[in-house]
C-alpha cells in the first residue's frame, strides 16, 4: 500500500514538476518487499522513507518500485526506472540475484546503482560494468572469517555446518568452509534445509551423530530457528553460531529460550548503544536507530534496513560533489555522481565506515563487524 | 543409522504425515464433490496457525478484517436475491451471518482480552474467524463458475491462491511465528522419547479421520455430499443442492485446513507462504489416492511424510526433490492400472 502510494506521490509530483523543474534528482529505488525476502525488504522500504527530501538545496524524488524478490521483475524495475522515470542512481535491489541481474542494464545506461545484497559478487572485481555498481552491506567473507576466528579462539576444534538449500546457504558454505579449512578447523557434517521446512529433525539426528564441538547455522530471519530449537530438543550441548542474516527482533520472538548463548557476527547497528563511546560508527548508527524506532516503533529496528540507510548515506554524500560537473537529469550528472561516490571516504553509516576506490566498491573494514551473543533475549556485543 | 535414529525419523515422519493426511482427505473430498482441485487449501494452515499466534500476542488477526469483506463480498451476491426469495427475514439472515457474525468476532476480540484466555478457548476463537471463510470463498470465487470444466475451475484455484498468500503477507508480516505447545510432556518409549504435541498430532488427526467417516455414513448432510460426489446430476435430481453442497464441502475443507495449522503450529514456525508446501505435499498423497480413494490418500500421506523424514537424514539438500519425484512412479502405475474415463462437458 505505502510502496503505491509513494508511487502515485512520487509520479504526480513528476507529472507536476516536469518542464518546470527539471533540476529535481530521481532516485529509482527497487526492493524486495514482498516475496521470499519480504523480511529484508520491508525495513529497507521503511527505511527509504527516512532520507532527506532536499539534497545540497536540491529536490529529491524518491520512486520506489517492489520487485517481489524476483529477477525478471527487478530488471523490468530498473529498465522503467531509467527509461521512463529518468532517474540519477538506482538503489536495490535487496537480494543477490535480483542485484547481478541489474548490474547490465546499469551499466548500459551509465546510471550509477547501490545495492542493498550481500554477495562480494555484486561489486567484485571492479569492471566495465561494476564500474558502475556499489554495494553497502558487508560481504559473507568478512563475516564468516569473524565466526571462523571466534571458533578459533574458542578451542573449537570440528564443527557442523546447516544451511539453506539455496544461494544464500551454499554462499556461505563456499565461503565458511574455505575459511575453515585454512584455519585448520574439521567440518564433520553439511547439511542443507530450506527456509518453508516443517521439520529438520533428519539433519539435525545426523549433525548430532557427528558430535561437533559447534555448529553454524546459516540461514536468515526466522527459518534459522528452527534447526536451533530442534537441536537443543536433541540435548546438543556445544557452541551454536548463526550468521547476521538473523539479526532482528521477530529472530528472537521464535527462536525464544532455545537462543540462549548463540553467537553471531552483525553489522554495529543492531548494538549501536553497547558500542564504547571512541567508536566512530557508534554516533552515526544511533542516529539511524532512534530515527527509524521514531517513526516506526520501538524494538522495530533490524540490521537490514541500516544497509538502506547506508545506500541513502552514500548518496547524501555524494550528491553535492556531483552536482558540480552538471544539472540532476543528464549524463554528466550521471558520470558525476559514479565518481564522487567512488571518491567517498570516512563516510559513517550504520554499519561501519566507508572508504571507497577505484578496487574497493564496498569499502568496509574492520570496524564493520562485530561478535554479538544472545543474552537473556537481547542482544549482548562480545568484547 | 541405528534403531534409536530409525525410530526418531520415523516419529517425525508419522507426525508430518498425519497432517499431510488431513490435508489429503480436504483435497480429496473437495475434487470428489465439487472437482475444483483446491491449490489454497494449504493457506488455511497458514491462517488457522498464523491467527493462533496473533491471537497468543494479543494483537487482532488481520483474517477477521478478511472475514468481514468477504461477508460483504457474499452479502452484495446473495442480498437481493434473498430479499426477491424470502423478503426481509431472509435478506436480515443473510446480513447477520455475514456481516454480523464478523463484526461480532472484532467487538469481541476488541473488547475483551482473549490472549488471557485458555489455550481450548483460543483454538476455538481461531477455528470460528478461520472456518466461515471456506464457504464464504466457495461463494464468492466458485460458486458463480460452479458448472465450469475442471481446468477453469482450477485456473480459479491459482487465483485465490496468490491472492491468499498476498493477503497473509499483509495480515501477519513476512517474519513467522510458533504458537505454545498444547503439551509439553514427553514420554520414554523405550529409547525413544516421544512429544507430547506429535501424540496430540497424530491423536487430533485420527479423531478427525473416524468423526469425518461417521459424518459421512450416519448424517444427512455427509449422505447428501457423498450423493454429490458420486453423481452430480441425479443428486440434484433428489433435491440436494450443488451450492450448499459446495459451500459445506469448503466449511470442511477450511476446519481441515486451520486445525492442521493449529496442531503444527507448535511444532514448526510457520510463516505466511508455509502452507503452499504443505498443501502441495497433501496434493501429493492425494494424487496417490488418485483424488478419489480417502484411505489411500491417507496412507500416501503417511508414506509422503516417513520419505521426507528418512531423506531428509540421509540427502537433506535433495529432499523435495525425493518427495515429489515420488509422484511420477505413482502417475504411471495409476495410469496402467486404471481406465481413462473423458470427463463430461
Amino acid at each position: 500500500m505505502k510502496i503505491q502510494k509513494t508511487v502515485v506521490a512520487a509520479a504526480l509530483g513528476m507529472a507536476f514538476v516536469s518542464g518546470a523543474a527539471f533540476a529535481d534528482i530521481n532516485v529509482g529505488v527497487s526492493v524486495s518487499a514482498t516475496g521470499p525476502a519480504a523480511s529484508l525488504g520491508i525495513p529497507e522500504k521503511n527505511t527509504l522513507t527516512l532520507l532527506p527530501t532536499t539534497i545540497a538545496g536540491q529536490k529529491v524524488n524518491y520512486i520506489v518500485l517492489d520487485d517481489a524478490s524476483d529477477t525478471t521483475t527487478a530488471v523490468k524495475n530498473i529498465r522503467k526506472l531509467i527509461s521512463e522515470d529518468k532517474v540519477d542512481v538506482v538503489i536495490g535491489s535487496t537480494i543477490t540475484p535480483n542485484s547481478l541481474a541489474m548490474i547490465d542494464v546499469a551499466a548500459e545506461s551509465k546510471t550509477p546503482m547501490i545495492s542493498m545484497a550481500a554477495s562480494s559478487k555484486i561489486v567484485d572485481p571492479v569492471d566495465e560494468k561494476r564500474r558502475w555498481v556499489f554495494k553497502t552491506p558487508q560481504n559473507d567473507q568478512q563475516m564468516a572469517t569473524a565466526i571462523v576466528s571466534h571458533m578459533v579462539d574458542a578451542g573449537v576444534k570440528t564443527v557442523g555446518f546447516i544451511g539453506f538449500a539455496d544461494a544464500y546457504g551454499e554462499g556461505w558454505w563456499e565461503q565458511f568452509s574455505a575459511i575453515a579449512d585454512a584455519r585448520k578447523l574439521k567440518i564433520v557434517a553439511n547439511e542443507r534445509y530450506k527456509r518453508s521446512d516443517t521439520s529438520v529433525t533428519g539433519q539435525v539426528l545426523k549433525l548430532y551423530a557427528a558430535k561437533p564441538d559447534a555448529i553454524l547455522i546459516a540461514g536468515a530471519g526466522t527459518p534459522a530457528a528452527l534447526p536451533q530449537k530442534s537441536l537443543k530438543q536433541r540435548g546438543f550441548a556445544g557452541k551454536i553460531y548463526q550468521t547476521h542474516g538473523v539479526a532482528n527482533n521477530d529472530f528472537l520472538r521464535v527462536c525464544g529460550a532455545d537462543c540462549e548463548g548463540t553467537f553471531l557476527p552483525a553489522g554495529p547497528v543492531l548494538v549501536a548503544d553497547q558500542l564504547p563511546a571512541d567508536n566512530p560508527v557508534r554516533a552515526s548508527a544511533q542516529e539511524y536507530v532512534s530515527k527509524y524506532e521514531a517513526a516506526f516503533g520501538k524494538g522495530s529496528v533490524s540490521t537490514f534496513g541500516g544497509h538502506a540507510w547506508d545506500a541513502g548515506t552514500l548518496m547524501v554524500n555524494a550528491v553535492p560533489v556531483a552536482l558540480k560537473a552538471g544539472q540532476p537529469g543528464t549524463p554528466e550528472f550521471r558520470a558525476a555522481l559514479r565518481d564522487a561516490l567512488e571518491g567517498l571516504k570516512e563516510v559513517a553509516g550504520a554499519h561501519g565506515i566507508f572508504n571507497m576506490s577505484p578496487t574497493d566498491h564496498l569499502g568496509l573494514d574492520q570496524r564493520s563487524r562485530v561478535m554479538v551473543q544472545i543474552k537473556g533475549g537481547a542482544w549482548l556485543m562480545v568484547k | 543409522m541405528d534403531l534409536e535414529i530409525a525410530m526418531l525419523l520415523g516419529q517425525d515422519g508419522v507426525t508430518n504425515g498425519a497432517i499431510y493426511a488431513l490435508l489429503a482427505l480436504a483435497l480429496v473430498l473437495v475434487f470428489a464433490v465439487t472437482r475444483v482441485i483446491f491449490i489454497p487449501q494449504g493457506e488455511f494452515v497458514a491462517y488457522g496457525a498464523l491467527t493462533l499466534a496473533m491471537i497468543e500476542a494479543g494483537r487482532l488477526p488481520g483474517t477477521v478484517w478478511l472475514l468481514l469483506a468477504a461477508g460483504v463480498l457474499v452479502v452484495a451476491l446473495d442480498g437481493l436475491d434473498a430479499l426477491r426469495r424470502g423478503g426481509v427475514g431472509r435478506l436480515m439472515k443473510v446480513v447477520g451471518w455475514n456481516i454480523g457474525y464478523p463484526l461480532a468476532l472484532v467487538a469481541l476480540m476488541r473488547f475483551v482480552p482473549t490472549d488471557s484466555w485458555p489455550l481450548a478457548a483460543k483454538v476455538a476463537l481461531t477455528m470460528a474467524v478461520v472456518v466461515p471463510l471456506g464457504p464464504m470463498i466457495y461463494r464468492v470465487a466458485y460458486q458463480p463458475v460452479a458448472e465450469a470444466s475442471v481446468l477453469i475451475l482450477l485456473i480459479v484455484s491459482v487465483a485465490v491462491h496468490v491472492a491468499m498468500v498476498g493477503l497473509a503477507l499483509l495480515f501477519f508480516g513476512a517474519e513467522g511465528s510458533r504458537t505454545s505447545a498444547f503439551s509439553d510432556a514427553s514420554f520414554t518409549v523405550g529409547p525413544m522419547m516421544v512429544s507430547g504435541q506429535s501424540l496430540w498430532v497424530i491423536g487430533t488427526s485420527l479423531a478427525l479421520i473416524v468423526a469425518l467417516a461417521l459424518f459421512f455414513g450416519r448424517t444427512i448432510y455427509g449422505k447428501a455430499l457423498r450423493a454429490t460426489a458420486i453423481n452430480r446430476a441425479g443428486a440434484r435430481l433428489m433435491g440436494i443442492s450443488p451450492a450448499l453442497a459446495g459451500r459445506l464441502t469448503f466449511m470442511l475443507a477450511a476446519l481441515i485446513g486451520a486445525l492442521s495449522g493449529v496442531l503444527i503450529a507448535p511444532i514448526a514456525t510457520i510463516y505466511y507462504d508455509t502452507g503452499f508446501l504443505i498443501g502441495l505435499k497433501g496434493f501429493v498423497a492425494a494424487i496417490i489416492g488418485g483424488l478419489a480413494s480417502y484411505p489411500i490418500a491417507a496412507l500416501g500421506a503417511i508414506l509422503v511424510g516417513v520419505l521426507e523424514a528418512f531423506s531428509s537424514f540421509w540427502a537433506s539438500a535433495y529432499k523435495e526433490v525425493i518427495v515429489f519425484t515420488l509422484i511420477i512412479p505413482v502417475l504411471v502405475w495409476r495410469s496402467l492400472t486404471s481406465h481413462h474415463v473423458e470427463e463430461d462437458e
